[in-house]
């Protein structure tokens, strides 16, 4: 590995903080869906990096678990998404105030 | 040479990322980041991990993707204004964030080395998926056998979730 560790870093540093603002500053709840993947995404090439430069296959193993953790999490996600629709018929995260107080 | 592939790759992921938030039409912001997750496929093959290169695309691309495709399309969803009334709240919280990142990039020196190679299995000699696999199955067996539960409950709490009457009564 000819490219430094702390690259990574920074690239997944980067991705992690495009979700956080694409999760705080859009109203499209499949876009927060969308930026929670590329968030996910970030800290598995964190993983992976730094799994690469301990030479210790762990690192990989995680990924494979937040992989898991993911795709439950977007078949959960999805199908909330499907059930809010039917009742508000909107996907506007502005007009869901039920618990909010 | 390496270092011309890592560029290449983390310039399309970020340029990527930046468009699924920007997008107006959910549909692009889903196929920009079917680009991105092949991307990052790429990057995994250039840290010499070929299974999760294969994984990424397969899982992500292959069935995640298509399914958020399979929902914004099922939904129907004309465009709408893209943001809501926090945004001058999340402006402070990515511009700290950002800060922050550079602080500390600067702080501690911009190159943490390119190799360590201390402890660990052995990576060169077998192949990654074999050891992927050895290590999943003796180490981590338990917390595979939790992964494979947890897909269950995932895929029972969605069908649940999005189908009509299945509760009697209703």
């Amino acid at each position: 590995m000819t490219v430094p560790l702390s690259y990574y870093v920074v690239l997944s540093a980067v991705v992690f903080l495009t979700g956080v603002v694409g999760v705080l500053i859009r109203r499209n709840i499949i876009i927060i869906l969308l930026s929670v993947e590329l968030m996910l995404n970030a800290t598995n090439i964190n993983f992976v990096a730094f799994s690469q430069y301990y030479q210790n296959v762990a690192g990989q193993v995680f990924v494979f678990f937040a992989l898991t953790v993911a795709a439950a999490e977007v078949a959960v996600g999805l199908a909330i998404i499907i059930a809010l629709y039917r009742v508000k018929s909107t996907i506007n995260v502005d007009e869901f105030q039920l618990l909010k107080w | 040479m390496a270092s011309v592939f890592f560029f290449y790759f983390a310039a399309i992921i970020v340029a990527t990322s930046i468009l699924v938030v920007a997008v107006r039409n959910p549909i692009y912001s889903a196929l920009s980041l079917l680009i991105m997750f092949f991307h990052v496929a790429g990057l995994y093959v250039t840290l010499h991990a070929e299974f999760l290169a294969a994984v990424q695309i397969i899982v992500y691309a292959g069935a995640i993707l298509v399914l958020y495709l399979f929902v914004v399309m099922l939904l129907n969803i004309r465009r709408e204004d893209r943001y809501h009334a926090q945004l001058p709240v999340a402006i402070l919280l990515g511009v700290m964030l950002l800060t922050e990142l550079v602080l500390l990039a600067l702080q501690r020196g911009w190159t943490l080395g390119t190799e360590a190679g201390e402890g660990g299995a052995a990576v060169a000699d077998l192949g990654n998926t074999q050891m992927i696999g050895e290590v999943l199955y003796s180490t981590y067996l338990f917390p595979f056998e939790v992964a494979s539960l947890i897909l269950l409950v995932a895929m029972i709490g969605a069908i649940i979730l999005a189908k009509r009457d299945i509760l009697p009564g209703n």
